[in-house]
């Protein structure tokens, strides 16, 4: 097949199926040099973004929320057209009728979303309350379903976050495809599949896939509408790189005025745009300035994405985030690497636009990647405290070359797979239930088998497994059961009509499960076996607190006694989950990742044999316990990767702070010893890292007087945070955590 | 065989060249006023381990060096364990991982010798440059540390000189032209790193109930320590 916008690419197959990929491969060019080359902001990016910042400061002076349009659903074509400053924006688009405006989105479930107009001081109006009276969403589909038992492990916050009252989020569109195709071959395409199931048996499976192609294909067809109010047809395929980039974007806009998902992550565009940019610089129509301004404008628009949330919600996830994120980098199957130029102007936006959590931009991290884009990604980090790098030697045999993260850590191959999120389990909270054979002391309520406290003066280790297996085999069975609820009912009540248009047809599908508190039962169980452990029992007779005398190993010191017991622990789960069928045949994979929820699992959570008080905040994700690192930084990092990436599929976090005197007494050596601990550790087979450059003195000023660092960006846990949008009690668990210094 | 260690550091990125597996070994003979790490000087404290065990511990951290990083030993005063030394930079180098020690410079016994004869670098502290100073405030003559560099330079190896910048005491231009002078005559010298003086050592004092002699001193500033940079380039 030919186009006429098309005109100056490679041929390939990428012509005559629906293959990003093959595109990409074809014609991208790759870069090798350094940063050398960029431009910085235009007068009209800074002028555009001065009035971003000032929306930004209103929207703090409002409490965290600007404007709540309480009268109109959600949806691609319910708001008139919005902009921030029409004439001088190069790429249009908003989600609501104005910038920072939140829609209501009550597909999901209405509760939560009565509760967030009323916690900004808004109501929902009587016209979405009478729309949706009669109509079910996923919410009360899955509370129609939900056991009892089922319904106590998520009120003792034994499993928490769950989706079942939001969108689940976790999906990423191939937003590319609409730029590349244009809508009507999508749509051509969607109908091709359509009739081909004609000639299969109506079973459950094609049914619902039959409906689901219905579906995707209205909503192609609205896509097209809701970028018509903008005065575009998006019909054809783009034909420069403004239009690329305009095009992709209009998708991703389609996908989150649909869709309120937790996580509404972007894929990897940029080296897919630097193909239309070079096409564009070698046609002479466009100039290095132009095209950082477009990535500028671009991400400018990223920057101000929206949904609503609760408090509570909040408080799980914190810092109003939509993890946009965006892979950048990585290398080949072939060999060449696929950095380009454009690689480097989006890490450029976080100077030309200024430090910021969103989009949450992800380094897919190789040895072989080009000396000079390592430095840069180095230097941008020291600099900004806003990327994060996971490990594409350890991904890219997995899902090849065109995968991107969804959310924080969880890898997918670009409209091919998705996943069915499923937050996490509180892993030390189960440990304290099986010792108190199914009793939560947090929540008074009983769980799980029924059994004896444990007895004795001294825990044993052996004893002490042997339950803990037996209880990780309940919560896992019950774990899928929920997961498998709530994903059906999301399917049928709030289906992602767009984002599902924008994958294959036959799509792969992960269900992803999580666990939080790996490292205080790392360090629990390793103080049951290295240490003493007397229980402490209560007037009640349960053991609500331990006494731990002698030395134990730490998880985080390098030291295979308690890491490997870290190790062994993800393994014991995962392989627990893969005993119970997933709905949809979807692939069990595991993270260790808690967002900011590291925070509110340990509230719910009594002391533990560690030594870590009832109450106290967990480690976030795969990180060692707080100041229990005895032996430097590289010791800890070590620790986390010895956690293998074939048990945790879904990813492992691990959140790394260092002072920049620790690091070097300049910015050479800075960024030198930065790229030496990210090709070390990587080669050690970890996952993920986010890296902060910065001392604790700074986090405690911003703590005691906001007002002095406004655009404070820090990376907490999979994604970055304003610092001043994290709860109180958020700000003080990040300062308290270690900062690698040098002695 | 076996050795005293106050601790292990196992990212030094300030502790010689590339990213340093750092050990802190245990036990001291001087008693430098602006010494930050008095908990290292009694011999009888820290950890017994065994030179095998530190080198399979610095191995773990292989993938991190990169060209240029590899092993320090730092103390305290590495020097005064020097078969021990010797035994963990032997063990070293057979794994292919460089060699650095941070010394003050010690007295040329054969042992200490044996242990240079592995080393690949040596951060050799030269805390003052004249020789009043040097039996006020650390304790010996000054000849110890040249002697040392001496032999060094005799035997060709690479050398880093440091110096810690205390206010009144060594931050003038004359102390630089000195320092300056020093690394020009001896070939072995390819740079010299001056270090701002610190006091959050305080603590350790405090713990140690003894008192920290430089305590009413003040840190240099950021511009202090550029201007004396700045003389030592162009000098």
């Amino acid at each position: 097949m030919e186009h006429k916008n098309w005109n100056g690419f490679k041929n390939g197959v990428w012509q005559d199926e629906i293959n990003v990929r093959d595109f990409i491969q074809q014609n991208y060019t790759e870069y090798k040099g350094d940063a050398s080359f960029l431009e910085g902001a235009t007068p009209r990016t800074e002028a555009l973004m001065k009035k971003i910042q000032a929306l930004f400061a209103l929207e703090r002076q409002f409490g965290g929320v600007l404007d709540i349009d309480t009268a109109t659903v959600s949806s691609l074509t319910a708001y008139s057209p919005g902009y921030i400053d029409k004439e001088n924006e190069l790429i249009v688009g908003m989600q609501t009728n104005r910038p920072l405006k939140r829609g209501v989105n009550p597909f999901g479930g209405m509760r939560m979303v009565r509760q967030a107009c009323e916690a900004y001081g808004y109501k929902l109006s009587k016209k979405v309350e009478e729309e949706f009276r009669f109509r079910t969403t996923h919410n009360d589909g899955v509370f129609r379903a939900y056991t009892d038992e089922m319904r106590k492990a998520r009120k003792c916050h034994v499993i928490t976050g769950l989706p079942d009252a939001y969108g689940r989020g976790r999906i990423i569109g191939d937003y590319r495809r609409v730029a590349l195709y244009g809508v009507d071959r999508l749509i051509e395409e969607k109908k091709k599949d359509k009739k081909t199931l004609e000639t299969m048996a109506f079973d459950t499976v094609n049914i619902r896939i039959d409906e689901e192609l219905y579906q995707q294909i209205a909503f192609l067809g609205y896509l097209k509408e809701m970028a018509a109010m903008y005065g575009f047809d998006i019909s054809e395929p783009a034909k420069d790189a403004k239009e690329a980039i305009q095009w992709t974007y209009f998708a991703y806009l389609g996908a989150i005025k649909e869709q309120n998902g937790a996580a509404m992550s972007l894929g990897r565009v940029a080296t897919f745009f630097d193909i239309y940019i070079e096409r564009d610089i070698k046609n002479g129509v466009l100039i290095e300035e132009d095209a950082q301004e477009l990535l500028d404008d671009f991400v400018m628009k990223l920057r101000i994405a929206r949904h609503l949330r609760t408090p509570e919600y909040n408080e799980l996830f914190g810092g109003d985030p939509m993890w946009i994120t965006e892979a950048v980098g990585g290398m080949g199957e072939d060999g060449r690497t696929l950095v380009t130029k454009s690689s480097f102007r989006i890490l450029n936006t976080l100077y030309t636009l200024g430090p910021s959590p969103e989009p949450n931009l992800t380094v897919l991290w190789s040895k072989a990647l080009p000396d000079g884009f390592k430095r840069f990604c180095a230097k941008v980090s020291a600099d900004t405290d806003s990327i994060q790098y996971e490990n594409d030697d350890v991904m890219r045999p997995i899902y090849g070359d065109d995968y991107a993260i969804a959310c924080c850590v969880s890898a997918m191959k670009i409209g091919k797979q998705m996943q069915f999120f499923g937050a996490r389990c509180n892993l030390a909270k189960l440990l304290l239930i099986a010792i108190n054979g199914g009793y939560d002391t947090t929540s008074g309520m009983h769980i799980g088998p029924q059994m004896p406290v444990m007895k004795g003066d001294k825990l044993d280790y052996d004893e002490v497994m042997k339950r803990f297996d037996v209880y990780i085999e309940w919560l896992s069975r019950l774990y899928v059961n929920t997961m498998n609820i709530i994903h059906y009912m999301h399917d049928k009540y709030a289906y992602e009509k767009i984002q599902m248009a924008l994958h294959d047809t036959d799509v792969e599908r992960f269900m992803a499960f999580g666990i939080a508190g790996l490292s205080v039962v790392a360090d629990s169980l390793s103080a049951i076996k290295y240490a003493n452990v007397k229980p402490v029992v209560d007037s009640n007779g349960y053991i609500s607190s331990f006494e731990t005398t002698g030395e134990f190993p730490k998880y985080g010191n390098d030291d295979d006694r308690v890491d490997l017991i870290a190790k062994d622990m993800t393994h014991k789960v995962i392989t627990e989950l893969r005993k119970t069928k997933t709905y949809r045949g979807a692939i069990h994979t595991l993270s260790v990742l808690t967002i900011t929820s590291n925070v509110m699992y340990g509230k719910n959570t009594g002391a533990t044999p560690d030594g870590r008080k009832a109450s106290a905040p967990f480690a976030p994700g795969a990180n060692p316990m707080h100041n229990r690192e005895e032996n430097g930084a590289l010791a800890s990092l070590n620790s986390v990767a010895k956690i293998s990436y074939d048990d945790c599929r879904d990813g492992i976090s691990n959140t790394f702070t260092i002072t920049p005197q620790a690091l070097g007494r300049n910015e050479d050596e800075i960024v030198t010893n930065l790229v030496g601990i990210l090709d070390g550790y990587f080669a050690k087979k970890a996952h993920h890292i986010n890296i902060n450059v910065l001392n604790r003195e700074t986090l405690v000023k911003a703590y005691e007087d906001p007002e002095l660092y406004p655009n404070l960006t820090i990376r907490v846990s999979g994604y970055a945070v304003n610092f001043n949008k994290l709860s109180r009690e958020q700000q003080r668990e990040v300062i308290s955590r270690t900062f690698h210094h040098s002695v | 065989m076996m050795g005293r260690i106050h601790s292990i550091q196992s990212l030094g990125a300030l502790d010689g060249p590339g990213i340093r597996f750092t050990v802190f070994l245990q036990g001291c003979d001087l008693r430098c006023k602006c010494c930050h790490n008095p908990d290292t000087w009694n011999m009888n404290e820290g950890t017994e381990i065994s030179a095998e065990e530190i080198v399979k511990k610095a191995v773990r951290y292989k993938e991190y060096f990169g060209e240029k990083g590899g092993i320090t030993l730092s103390g305290g005063e590495p020097l005064l364990q020097p078969e021990f030394v010797k035994e963990i930079f032997t063990l070293a180098k057979a794994e292919g991982i460089n060699t650095c020690l941070d010394t003050s410079g010690a007295p040329l016994t054969q042992k200490v010798r044996d242990a240079l004869s592995v080393t690949d670098r040596v951060l050799l502290d030269i805390k003052y440059t004249n020789d009043e100073q040097y039996l006020e405030n650390v304790g010996c003559r000054m000849d110890r540390p040249l002697d040392f560099l001496y032999y060094l330079n005799e035997n060709g190896i690479p050398v880093t000189l440091r110096q810690v910048i205390i206010p009144t005491l060594n931050d003038t231009e004359e102390n630089i032209a000195l320092l300056s002078e020093i690394s020009h005559n001896y070939a072995c010298v390819d740079g010299t790193e001056l270090l701002p003086f610190k006091k959050i050592c305080q603590v350790k004092y405090d713990n140690l109930g003894i008192e920290f002699p430089l305590a009413h001193l003040p840190e240099p500033t950021k511009q202090q320590m550029q201007l004396l940079e700045t003389q030592l380039m162009n000098n």
